[in-house]
């Protein structure tokens, strides 16, 4: 309002203007929702939320790509040697500390996603890079046999995916572990 | 309207009466053919008009792409080898659209470099550079989107990182990063919204470029003297004098496009967005496109995701602040001789800030031409990026208070007829 506020200068009108001002802000704001929230997940795509995959075929070092939410997963068979480098680490050295165990289910399958958490590329599984686990080849991060950032600008550990043993080699990913299981979700 | 005297007359009766209607031929005649306009522009000076034709290329060659492509996942990489391979022409207006856009960023990086060193971007012509300034981000936007459309490798990756900038905001950037994806990740979602972007920011680029002129219309051109024009003795028509030397420099332009165009057109672009979109894989060494090279720079030169994000953004909305960093009382760098070095020193900070932006991501030691260098790529990319931050946080306040400019010309005609007659220019006396 251009006047001050002086209660003697209030007017019936002063308040049907700031009333309908306000109303029609209200209005306005409410109907810009519908066009900023059309642009989140759909419900199809909100539905890919959970895959199957059977662990069986893989050999002790593999590491396999696949895909959940449209995202890739490292799945990885980890080697006695690289489940005790994981183990061993001190949590204080760690940017994003968080012990070997609060990251797996069964200490020989390492399941990940495999986002690197800087900018969204995908770690290289053919090359360990330093600390035995990927390089991010994009901008440098290094990861363990942990998948937990060791090196480089990413600011996190890769996240554990929400899974749950079907069978002893099978897991479905991207559904809630049973409540006696342990697992960090992270990221 | 600078100095502006002259006044459209329609010429017959039916002129006259569409002028009481709708003044639009008074329009055109009198801030475009009559415009008053310094004698004195150089070559410099003529790439607002290569702009101009430029986006008019873009926006013609990509309505009719838009006519064969197809924005979805599974076939906008072979709707593009379609347009390449089997649509009439479609290689030429894919290759110009996409060089055409590499050239477009050449030309307003030139033009940029301009302002820069003339000081357009002084007082009375602030508005005009800051809209300058979100036509260059607006170009940024576009030029990423549709970059991502062939789908190809690099297009995926590119997209991926870029729109991972947002994941660097705390507590909500990964919700805003979902948002901008409508996904988990870039998928066919996010391609699609990014088509319907990348065909709607050129034209709000047009409408701020209108913007643009009308605000460079008020105080006129800035000129390579950077002295205000003082009278009608001081400036020509834009018409014939401008048209024909932006319509030379025009076609000296073309010669380069189509160079590119027809005898290198992937030379600006890379191999592996040769290669279809792979959300498994990411290749080994991903790059932008070159005219986002040395901000790749300045992002990679901190190993910390949000300071580097944050600093690759500064470095372009510092130039808002130009206007008001710079102290001194001289435009034109012609006059400033410490100005002038340290512009051509910034110059080449960002041509090594490329350099090093298109360098795999790795600490190693710098090889230029076979040669190794004792110096770390991650500690010169520090230190340039740092430079590059002092030149307009640090250097830029202090020169101009601390410089003394050489005399200025006391106007542009004196100047033209004494350059003309091979004498001294008569300098200002203040």
């Amino acid at each position: 309002m251009a006047h001050s506020i002086d209660n003697a200068n209030v007017t019936r009108r002063d308040f049907i203007y700031v009333a309908s001002a306000t109303a029609a802000g209200v209005g306005l704001a409410a109907s810009l929702w519908p066009f900023i929230d059309q642009m989140n997940p759909a419900a199809d795509t909100l539905a890919l939320k959970e895959v199957e995959f059977d662990l069986s075929p893989l050999v002790e070092g593999q590491i396999v790509t696949i895909e959940w939410q449209k995202k890739p997963v490292f799945i990885r068979r980890r080697t006695a040697a690289e489940i005790k480098a994981a183990e061993d680490v001190p949590l204080d050295q760690l940017r994003d500390p968080q012990a070997d165990k609060d990251r797996v289910q069964k200490p020989e399958w390492l399941i990940l996603v495999a986002v690197c958490t800087h900018l969204g590329c995908v770690p290289d599984k053919n090359n360990k890079g330093e600390f035995g686990g990927w390089l991010c080849a994009c901008h440098g991060s290094q990861y363990d046999t942990s998948g937990r950032i060791r090196k480089g600008p990413a600011p996190k550990n890769l996240a554990v995916p929400p899974y749950l043993y079907l069978t002893d080699t099978k897991v479905l990913i991207g559904a809630e572990p049973k409540p006696a299981a342990v697992v960090a979700e992270h990221g | 309207m600078a100095h502006g005297n002259y006044s459209y007359k329609p010429t017959n009766a039916f002129m006259k009466w569409l002028d009481s209607r709708l003044p639009i031929v008074r329009l055109v005649d009198e801030s475009v053919l009559k415009f008053p306009t310094p004698k004195n522009l150089n070559m410099w000076f003529t790439f607002g008009g290569i702009l101009t034709f430029m986006l008019a290329v873009q926006i013609v060659s990509g309505i009719v792409l838009a006519m064969h492509y197809v924005p979805h996942e599974t076939q906008a990489f072979d709707s593009v080898e379609r347009i390449m391979r089997d649509v009439n022409y479609g290689w030429l207006l894919r290759y110009m659209h996409s060089n055409g856009a590499s050239m477009f960023f050449i030309a307003v990086y030139l033009h940029i470099f301009r302002g820069l060193y003339y000081g357009s971007f002084k007082a009375p012509r602030e508005v005009l550079w800051l809209l300058g300034i979100v036509i260059y981000l607006l170009m940024m936007a576009t030029g990423f989107l549709g970059y991502t459309l062939p789908w190809g490798q690099m297009s995926f990756w590119g997209a991926t990182v870029i729109t991972n900038f947002f994941s660097a905001i705390p507590l909500v950037g990964e919700s805003i990063t979902q948002w901008l994806w409508g996904s988990f990740a870039v998928d066919n979602t996010t391609l699609q919204r990014f088509f319907s972007l990348h065909y709607l920011l050129p034209f709000v680029i047009a409408g701020v470029v209108v913007l643009h002129i009308w605000a460079l219309h008020v105080p006129g051109n800035n000129n390579p003297l950077g002295i205000d024009v003082k009278g009608p003795q001081d400036t020509v028509p834009f018409h014939p004098y401008y048209t024909t030397k932006d319509g030379f420099w025009i076609a000296l332009f073309l010669i380069v496009f189509a160079y590119f165009i027809f005898f290198n057109p992937n030379f600006l672009g890379h191999a592996d967005n040769y290669v279809p979109a792979n959300r498994l894989v990411t290749p080994a060494h991903i790059v932008p496109e070159w005219y986002y090279l040395p901000l790749y720079a300045i992002l990679r030169s901190v190993p910390d995701k949000l300071i580097g994000v944050i600093l690759m953004i500064s470095a372009i909305l510092i130039w808002a602040l130009l206007p008001w960093l710079d102290t001194s009382r001289v435009r034109s760098n012609n006059f400033r001789p410490i100005m002038k070095q340290l512009f051509w020193i910034l110059i080449v900070v960002i041509f090594l800030l490329g350099y090093l932006g298109a360098q795999t991501a790795d600490d190693s030691n710098l090889v230029f031409f076979g040669a190794e260098l004792p110096i770390g790529k991650l500690l010169l990319s520090q230190l340039l990026t740092f430079y590059y931050f002092a030149h307009f946080l640090v250097i830029t306040p202090i020169v101009g208070l601390w410089e003394t400019p050489n005399p200025v010309p006391e106007s542009i005609s004196k100047a033209v007829l004494a350059k003309k007659n091979g004498g001294a220019v008569p300098v200002a006396a203040e």
